[in-house]
């Protein structure tokens, strides 16, 4: 139980190093280690999809991720993500849109929604939904998120 | 009628209006506070050892091991937190005749539901008290577990509580008019069906969420709340753990989610407080995804038999239905378990004009989870029984579905009226919400194309439902009944030095966006812009007395409350304006955020020169002004014991007759909840009570065996919808405001979740029709579907 581990990463820009149980997970790292409580859990067995988030520019599950695993990583969560045009203008058409209540998968549906968008994922409501489809919500009925990314897609998210 | 009128509909209006929620900006830049989300210094963390069994003896419990592990800071068995509570019943007394045993937060001698608490270890981390859990014993004899509810009705020896002579906690009868007669009318076509509704719940996706500080000094108790309605929390803690009630702060910040389930009284959560108050330094307890499963309240769970009698008209003679449900080994407290089946039994075919009407409800004790209130209340049951035996009625009389529903539904202008069950209505619109359903549906067309498509091998059904939502609660609901539930709320409305406006309400807030539209209202009707209007909701030591969130009360009451603060405020303001300005308050306005001369519209002064006059240089008033910038209302129903709505739904689905995949193509909404306020929030608000409600109609079910255990208590297992399988669903209102308030606003929370299951159902049975194939019970899976075609 003891047993821990000296890692280094970079989260939102910014160098973290710390030692670690290895067992604990990424979410739970960034959570009550770094103190970024935005990512939030769920499930933590990586089917919820609210504690999404970026590492070395690929959308992961942070509970199926141990902290160790992402010793060297590039770590963008939530608090994070308005360094990037797509990232400010995912959140603010989720605010335009109302594509939140309860904002508690927020976090990992605007992961997600990063994801598609950065993959070239084109307008088309069909494969939004599919796409988005790793992601609970329950408050919404996903309708305003799908409306949310497109209106992203559709102006033009640039690079 | 209270208070002034206000020009509510003049384009500038913020009542009315899409405002954005300012809570939504700070929920996408990770900037929330729910409950997991607090440190606090020397916080401790719960896990719980729960009962493996459904029903066993616990013959004996060793903590040893689990107190010897380093990291543990207390382990305490069911006996020594059960020793700080007294016992709690889930009775209320306008249920006669409900009963339930006395019940503590944790299981001593005989568990009685998988997930039941038996042991509660306190940790310096959760992985460290989850690894103490794994080091309890306990040894248990296995019970009898009576699982389902007719199991447990017919086993009368098998009694879950010995001190009860049965395992029937409430039966109740109405009978209205004479169903009989009617029944045997030669002229009369009768329909019986049998309907199941599987258990299913709320799945928020953030869990049950609890941290508790305990000051000794002076002997408070601050309770971090993940819910709905923390003065209830408040009183229950009092109550229980022996505490004034004064002393009790609960504080709901960012609710993940709730949907009723986080409204209840559940035994880790007052464990929780147990332990602070014995250990003296904060204790979290976060569920995890197993303990949501196990022991969130489970909803539905009734077996129904339905009964209808129409004429050669398609006129409803008589409806008579028999509920059964199960509502595991205690009523809930303190709201009870026998809500939803009175809720049945008041609701079912509520928006038709039916004189003969008799039902039974009877509730049942089980080993399982417990049954209580959420989303929705017994509406979908209600509505889809009723709407699917009328549309059943009408296939056999060969009449089209919108056809019998306008010769029984209740005129628009018949109301006030009553319901052969005794329900109160009022400023209700069923036939022009469905006019106007059938127009945005293009149901004409849809009829054609399905038939066309049939030919071709494709099987399209289309369902309706007329429906009908209790909203905006009076005392009659849970206080006259003796809950420590209040049905009034209150708001405080006051000016700051700066014109700025602060609202404090006792309605919450878990992302219906409660704090904008109570925003919206104080900045319309006090006359300053809404940037300017701060909104605190969610805290017993900063708001006035009262409900919470439930029920679809916050617009109607919460908002109210607000309206009237706001309005006396407004008068208070004016009052010290015109004691500056030498005038009488008559002659003047406020507007956006300005004294004005009501005459002209011209500038006198603007509220932050007033504030700083008030409070800073109170000397320049004149002698004797009473400068109150500060009001407080409440308000509470009292002319009805609910403000109903009404709506009109419809379902377009695709069944694929191979696989017994149902695809729901597309789905229409017409709401009549009175008075929108955010037209965006309500549509919000209607699809994702939709989405909740397919779900219940096609995928969700907490599936136990016969032993009790629980087989998919995981999100992977339990199915609920997800993007890729929900339709956009498009939506319109009718706006009749209820004449109970000034605002006119009326509920519209759980609209979607009580109608869409109907018009799903009635959609399904319309395509299997041609294959003389049919189902009732819910939810609809491929399996059920398929079995369905196979019994044709």
């Amino acid at each position: 139980m003891a047993q821990t581990q000296d890692i280094e990463l970079v989260v939102n820009g910014e160098t973290i190093q710390a030692s670690v149980p290895v067992r604990t997970n990424l979410v739970d790292f960034l959570r009550d280690h770094v103190g970024l409580t935005g990512s939030h859990v769920g499930c933590e067995q990586g089917v919820c999809g609210a504690c999404t988030l970026e590492v070395d520019g690929v959308a992961v599950r942070g509970c199926l991720m141990l902290a160790v695993q992402a010793n060297g990583s590039q770590v963008t969560t939530i608090e994070g993500v308005s360094a990037k045009l797509v990232g400010r203008q995912l959140q603010r058409a989720f605010v335009e849109h109302n594509a939140l209540q309860c904002g508690f998968c927020t976090p990992g549906m605007i992961a997600s929604s990063i994801e598609y968008i950065e993959q070239g994922g084109a307008s088309d409501r069909a494969a939004i939904r599919e796409h988005l489809s790793g992601n609970y919500c329950r408050c919404t009925g996903y309708q305003s998120i799908v409306d949310a990314v497109v209106s992203v897609i559709d102006k033009g998210a640039a690079a | 009628m209270s208070g002034p009128l206000h020009k509510f509909d003049q384009p500038n209006s913020y009542i009315g209006r899409s405002v954005e929620r300012p809570d939504a900006s700070r929920l996408v830049e990770g900037e929330g506070c729910y409950v997991d989300d607090l440190q606090l210094p020397r916080m401790t963390h719960a896990a719980f050892v729960r009962s493996q069994y459904a029903h066993a003896n616990i013959k004996s419990v060793n903590v040893d091991a689990a107190r010897a592990l380093a990291g543990v800071v207390a382990v305490f068995t069911a006996g020594e937190i059960n020793a700080e509570v007294s016992p709690y019943v889930g009775t209320l007394t306008h249920l006669q005749g409900l009963r339930s045993p006395p019940q503590l937060p944790m299981a001593d001698r005989v568990a009685l539901w998988q997930g039941e608490p038996i042991v509660m270890v306190v940790a310096q981390s959760r992985a460290v008290a989850e690894d103490a859990c794994e080091q309890v014993r306990v040894e248990y004899e296995p019970l009898d577990a009576m699982v389902s509810a007719r199991q447990a009705l017919d086993n009368d020896k098998a009694r879950i509580h010995p001190e009860l002579d049965s395992n029937t906690a409430w039966v109740k009868d109405v009978d209205a008019g004479d169903v009989s007669a009617a029944f045997s009318k030669s002229d009369v076509t009768v329909v019986e069906r049998t309907f199941q509704f599987g258990r299913h719940t709320g799945v928020t996706v953030e869990p049950r969420s609890t941290v508790v500080e305990f000051n000794r000094s002076d002997n408070t108790l601050v309770f971090h709340y993940s819910g709905q309605a923390p003065h209830m929390m408040q009183a229950i803690i009092a109550r229980h753990l022996d505490f004034p009630e004064e002393n009790i702060r609960v504080i709901a910040r960012d609710v993940g989610g709730s949907f009723g389930i986080k409204i209840h009284t559940y035994g880790d959560e007052i464990a929780t407080a147990v332990a602070a108050k014995l250990l003296r330094r904060p204790v979290k307890f976060i569920a995890d995804r197993l303990e949501s499963f196990t022991t969130d309240i489970h909803a539905r769970d009734h077996r129904i038999d339905g009964k209808i009698g129409i004429d050669r008209e398609g006129k409803i003679v008589a409806l008579e239905i028999d509920d059964l449900t199960g509502i595991g080994p205690y009523s809930m407290y303190p709201r009870t378990s026998a809500i939803e089946c009175n809720q049945i039994l008041n609701l079912t075919g509520a928006p038709y004009d039916i004189e003969n009407y008799r039902a039974r409800g009877t509730v049942v004790f089980q080993n399982k989870n417990m049954m209580c209130q959420y989303r929705a209340v017994g509406h979908p049951v209600a509505m889809a029984v009723c709407d699917s035996l009328l549309e059943e009625a009408a296939s056999e009389i060969d009449m089209d579905v919108v056809e019998i529903r306008r010769r029984n539904l209740i005129s628009d202008d018949a109301y006030p009226c009553t319901s052969a069950s005794g329900m109160k209505f009022a400023d209700l619109s069923h036939q022009k919400s469905l006019q106007r359903l059938v127009e945005m549906m293009r149901y004409d067309q849809l009829r054609k194309d399905q038939v066309e498509l049939r030919k071709a091998g494709i099987y399209r059904g289309i369902g309706l439902v007329s429906m009908v939502e209790v909203t905006n609660p009076s005392p009659m609901f849970y206080g006259v009944g003796g809950a420590p539930i209040s049905a009034q709320d209150g708001a405080t409305v006051r000016l700051d030095a700066a014109g700025a406006l602060h609202v404090s309400c006792s309605i919450t807030e878990s992302g219906q966006g409660t704090n904008t539209i109570l925003a919206q209202i104080a900045a319309e009707v006090f006359g300053v812009d809404i940037k300017r209007v701060k909104v605190t909701t969610g805290d017993t030591a900063h708001v006035p007395y009262g409900g919470g969130t439930w029920a679809s009360r916050g617009a109607g009451i919460g908002g109210e409350s607000v309206l009237l603060a706001s309005d006396a405020l407004k008068s208070q303001v004016l009052e010290v304006a015109a004691s500056i300005l030498q005038t009488t308050p008559d002659t003047l306005q406020i507007e956006r955020g300005v004294v004005v001369s009501s005459a002209d519209g011209s500038e006198k002064i603007s509220l932050d020169e007033l504030g700083r006059i008030v409070y800073y240089r109170g000397n320049e008033l004149p002698a004797g002004v009473n400068a109150e910038l500060i009001a407080t209302r409440h308000y509470k129903v009292s002319d009805f014991p609910f403000v109903f709505t009404n709506g009109a739904m419809a379902a377009q689905v695709e069944v694929d007759i191979e696989t017994g995949f149902i695809k729901v193509l597309d789905f229409w909404v017409v709401e009549d909840c009175g008075r929108v306020i955010n037209p965006k929030l309500v549509d919000e608000q209607i699809r994702g009570g939709v989405v909740q409600g397919i779900g219940g109609a096609l995928y969700e079910e907490c599936l136990y065996d016969d032993d009790g255990q629980y087989l998919n208590a995981t999100m992977a297992d339990y199915l609920v919808p997800m993007a890729g399988e929900m339709p956009d669903i498009h939506i319109e209102h009718v706006e009749t405001p209820t004449s109970t308030s000034t605002l006119g606003a009326k509920g519209a929370g759980e609209a979607g979740t009580g109608g869409a299951p109907a018009a799903i159902l009635n959609a399904v049975n319309d395509a299997l029709r041609p294959l003389e194939a049919s189902i009732f019970q819910m939810p609809m899976t491929p399996e059920r579907v398929l079995n369905a075609l196979r019994v044709s």
